[in-house]
Formats: C-alpha cells, structure tokens, sequence
C-alpha cells in the first residue's frame, strides 16, 4: 500500500511536470465547450436531434467522458510506452517497486487528474452556460468512476501491447478522434449515418456516454450500458493482465 | 568460504537461441566476481536470470539461498541492481528517486549522506533527464545500494563514459567491495575486470570458457614471454642456447628473446656471463586484453 502511494504521489507530480499533456488534458475540453457556447449557447435543441435535451447540457456528461477516454487513450500508453521503452520498468521490476504498483499509480494518477479535469469543466459550464446539474449525482459518480476504470484499463493494454511510445501516440490520439467524432461529443447520433452509427456502437465511448448521460438527465441507471461498459472493462483487464505477464 | 550465489547447468533459450548453455559458478561473500565477454555472450542473460528478471530454461541456481525466480520477491529485497540501458522517469529528481528506491521511509539526514557519498549533493534537485552519463551512473549506484542489499549486480556501467568518469566509477565500485558487499560485475573491458575483480568468469557464445583470477588467467595462458633489450653488437647465437629460449630476433639493436618460464633469469644470467649488461632489459607478458582475444577469438574470425 505504501508502495502504491508513493509511486502515485510520484507519478501526480511527474503529471505536472510535462506542460503539453497538462494543457491537452485541462484545455482542449474548455476550448470546444466555448466555441460551441458561443455559437448555439444552450437553448433547447430541435427534439430531434441531441436526444432533445439542451444542446450544452447534451455535451457536458459527453465531454466529461471525452476527458476520461483522453486519459485512457492518449496519456496513460504514451507514458507507460515509454517507461517500457526507455527501460524504466526494468529498472522498476529489478528493485523493490512492485510492478503492479507502478502502473496502479499511473492509474490512481492518471484517475485523479480525470476527477479534478471533470470536475471544473462542469463547475465552469454550469457557472457561464446554467447546465444542468447531475439528477442522481451518485449514479453519475458511479457511471464517471465505472468509466474510468474501463478507459485505465484499455490505456494500460495499449501501453503494454505498443512497442514504443511513438506508436502509442498515434495509435491514442487516432482512437481517441475517431470516438469524438462519432461516439457522443461530436455530431449528435441522429445525423449521423446508419452505417457511422453501427462503428460508434461498437467504441466503448459511446456506451460510457449514454451511461452518463442517462442520470445526469434523470433517466435512471442503464443497465445496458453498464452491462457493455462492464464488458469492456474486462475484456481490456484480461489483455492487461496477459501483456503484462509477457511483457 | 560461504557462497552466496551458487549457479548449476544453468540455461536460457530465445526462441531457438540458445543464448546461456550449461553455466556454472560460484561467487563467495564479499567478493567481487566478474562476467566478461563480448557483446551477446550471454553475461546480462546470466545475471538477469540470477536476479529473478528472466525465467531460466534449466539448470539450479541459489542466490543468498533463495531461488531467484519462485522467490524473487524476498530476493529484490536483498540485491541491488544497476541494469544495462535502462532509465528513471526523465522529470523525476535526484532526490525524489531515492526516496522512491527506499523500502524503509529514508530520513532526511540518511538522504542528504547518501547525495553527499555518491557525489550527487549539488543535483539534488536536478531532474534525470539532466544528468551527465556518470551522474546517471552514481545515482544508479546510489540506487542500487539505498537498501543495504548482500549482493550487487553491475551491468556494463561504464559502457559510454569518458575516461575520467570511469575510474571514478571504478573507485566507486572499490568502496562497495570494501563495505563487504558482495558484487557481480558485468563487462566488456579487460582494464575494469583486472583492476577491481577478485575473480572473473569468461563467457564466450554463452558458456564459461575460462575461470580464475585475472592474474592467473594471464599466467596460465601466457606460454610465451618475450624479453627486450638493446645491445650493439653480436649476441645471437650465445642466446639461442640458453635453456627456456625458443627464438631469438635482432633488428639493430633491438633484440627480442622469445621464450617461456624462467626464461628472463635464464636470458638475464646468461648476458651477465658475457659481460652484457643492458640497461633497459624488460619482460612483455600478455595482458589480459590479449589472453582473452586468444580465449573468444579475435573479431574477425568471427562468423
């Protein structure tokens, strides 16, 4: 325990200490939530379209989840990547370090970032925009932390399963742009293609949006959703756990 | 003597490479053994297979009477390691990677002596990534040794260094050697096994072709031993008779004595009887630079 503690405390302050990944994590969201609250504010959309909910209300949960698979899909893999490819794992795994706490702190770091990333994203549309504020906030927690376990885990087999950091950048931001456009932050569902639809199906963002979504807005907890959230949260631990063994 | 690492018929395939075969030692406590060989003999398998990093493929191996692999666990906490191409986060500090290594919470005094013993004092404060090649190496070193470990595994440390700061990363090995801490040195330079190991293992193509001290390696191997010297005048056909002298070659007045054993008292006596006294009469051996291009062949006969 003390181990996982200290890398984390570690691995939070190594956070910091790279300005880029600091402003992609804290910036990018604002960026896209002001441009699209200076251009339609948050009046209510055509029924149609953003399951009829205000426009802006439609993209907070979306973009909290976007922040989440931002560290899922591009901070976590480039950082363990390169900690494999420069041999800093090595030299972990030859010490007392054990290598489980060295990627949990990545994790538990990486988790906490999210949280306080979130967290003033919503505070600050809530203060310019009057979003709307969660309707079962525990459910929400839950759906947030569920989700961000997934995004860990699928960010740890990327880092694992890449040869180098390179290849995990592209890979991450790759994922991570095609599921902006397609799974819940960008175009709203009921425009998009059939075909276009049937791809987002299948990206766990989408799935993690929709389980946001639905308490923030008072539809009650989708079992679905957490039953698929869940599965991929599996799936991903299961590689996880083969690549690490390997690796 | 108590041995502390005990290895048997070690060995360890990659894929259908055969990269250690059927290797085995001893290293006793305190002392400190060398692994030297060319690049890809097998040296960093054997100890990373030693400290539990690499599951053997076969053979017995006892490190501090641990099994480095099922116990590998209760083994990290007794070894320290310095890894060849390895790292620390480049935006972690000096001092931040010490508190890190420690298993036991490290106290600021224990800290500050550590920084002040390695020379790293002033770098505290400084992040990895800029550190110079031997500030990397003293903190790895530093790293290695923050848990009081038995053993210590050296991995090619000072592959990439300039001369000034290997010999101070020699002294540095010295001075753990001297605490009575037991060190498994991995190289590639004669210079650095000969000047600090007690003993030192020869792998060539993943076996121990030779074993004993740097000293008797030399010895052993050196049938011949050339005695110069400067003289004008005649001396060849006296000399060619002394007992122990195979040839003997004039080039001016530079003569060379080829010959094995005694050969110098014999060569020494000999030109005394004459009359010749030389002044600068002196014996070449072979250094161990030379014995162990004779042990693995020179590069070029490589395949």
């Amino acid at each position: 325990m003390r181990a996982l503690i200290k890398t984390t405390w570690v691995e939070l302050k190594l956070f910091t200490r790279e300005p880029l990944t600091v402003l992609f994590t804290f910036a990018i969201p604002f960026v896209v939530l002001f441009v699209l609250g200076s251009v339609f504010g948050n009046r209510p959309a055509d029924p149609h379209v953003y399951r009829g909910f205000g426009i802006l209300n439609y993209y907070v949960p979306a973009y909290v989840a976007l922040v989440v698979a931002a560290i899922g899909l591009i901070a976590l893999p480039v950082h363990l990547a390169a900690y494999r490819e420069r041999g800093v794992l090595r030299r972990f795994r030859a010490s007392t370090i054990p290598v489980w706490s060295v990627l949990g702190g990545q994790v538990a770091a990486t988790f906490l970032i999210g949280v306080l990333a979130s967290l003033i994203l919503v505070l600050v549309a809530f203060a310019v925009y009057h979003t709307r504020s969660p309707q079962s906030l525990v459910e929400v927690l839950a759906a947030f932390i569920l989700g961000a376990i997934m995004f860990a885990m699928i960010g740890l087999f990327l880092g694992l399963a890449l040869p180098t950091a390179r290849t995990a950048q592209g890979a991450g931001v790759l994922l991570w742009f095609v599921m902006m456009q397609i799974s819940g932050p960008g175009a709203p569902f009921e425009v998009l293609p059939t075909a276009l639809v049937r791809v987002s199906d299948a990206t766990p963002l989408k799935h993690l949006v929709f389980l946001m979504q639905d308490p923030w807005f008072g539809l009650g907890w989708n079992i679905s959703e957490m039953f698929i959230v869940g599965a991929f949260l599996v799936g991903a631990a299961l590689l996880v756990a083969f690549f690490a063994r390997r690796g | 003597m108590q041995m502390v690492i005990e290895v048997r018929g070690l060995r360890k395939m990659y894929g259908s490479m055969v990269a250690v075969d059927d290797v085995s030692f001893d290293v006793a406590a305190g002392e400190i053994f060398g692994l030297l060989g060319p690049n890809g003999a097998g040296k960093t398998t054997t100890v990373e297979c030693l400290q539990g990093l690499r599951h053997a493929d076969g053979g017995q191996m006892r490190v501090l009477g641990l099994d480095p692999w099922t116990q590998r666990a209760s083994l990290r906490r007794r070894i320290g390691s310095q890894l060849q191409e390895s790292a620390l986060p480049d935006r972690l500090k000096v001092w931040e990677a010490l508190d890190l290594f420690a298993t036991a919470p490290l106290s600021r005094v224990k800290r500050e002596q550590l920084l002040e013993q390695w020379g790293l004092a002033d770098k505290r404060n400084t992040s990895f990534a800029n550190l110079s090649g031997g500030q990397r190496q003293r903190l790895f070193v530093a790293l290695a040794l923050v848990n009081q470990p038995e053993i210590v595994f050296l991995d090619e440390m000072t592959t990439g260094l300039d001369p000034a700061a290997r010999r101070a990363t020699w002294d540095l090995i010295e001075a753990i050697g001297k605490r009575g801490t037991t060190v498994v040195l991995v190289s590639h330079f004669m210079d650095e096994v000969e000047r600090l190991c007690q003993r030192v293992a020869v792998v060539n193509h993943g076996r121990i072709v030779a074993m004993d001290t740097p000293a008797r390696l030399v010895e052993q191997r050196s049938q011949q031993t050339r005695v110069l010297f400067t003289w004008d005048g005649e001396v060849l056909p006296r000399l060619e008779a002394v007992p122990h002298v195979y040839s003997v070659r004039q080039q001016g007045s530079q003569i060379e004595v080829e010959g094995d054993g005694p050969v110098l008292q014999h060569v020494a006596s000999a030109l005394l009887q004459q009359g010749i006294e030389p002044a600068d009469l002196r014996v070449e051996r072979p250094t161990l630079e030379e014995v162990f291009l004779q042990i693995v062949g020179k590069p070029e006969e490589e395949q």
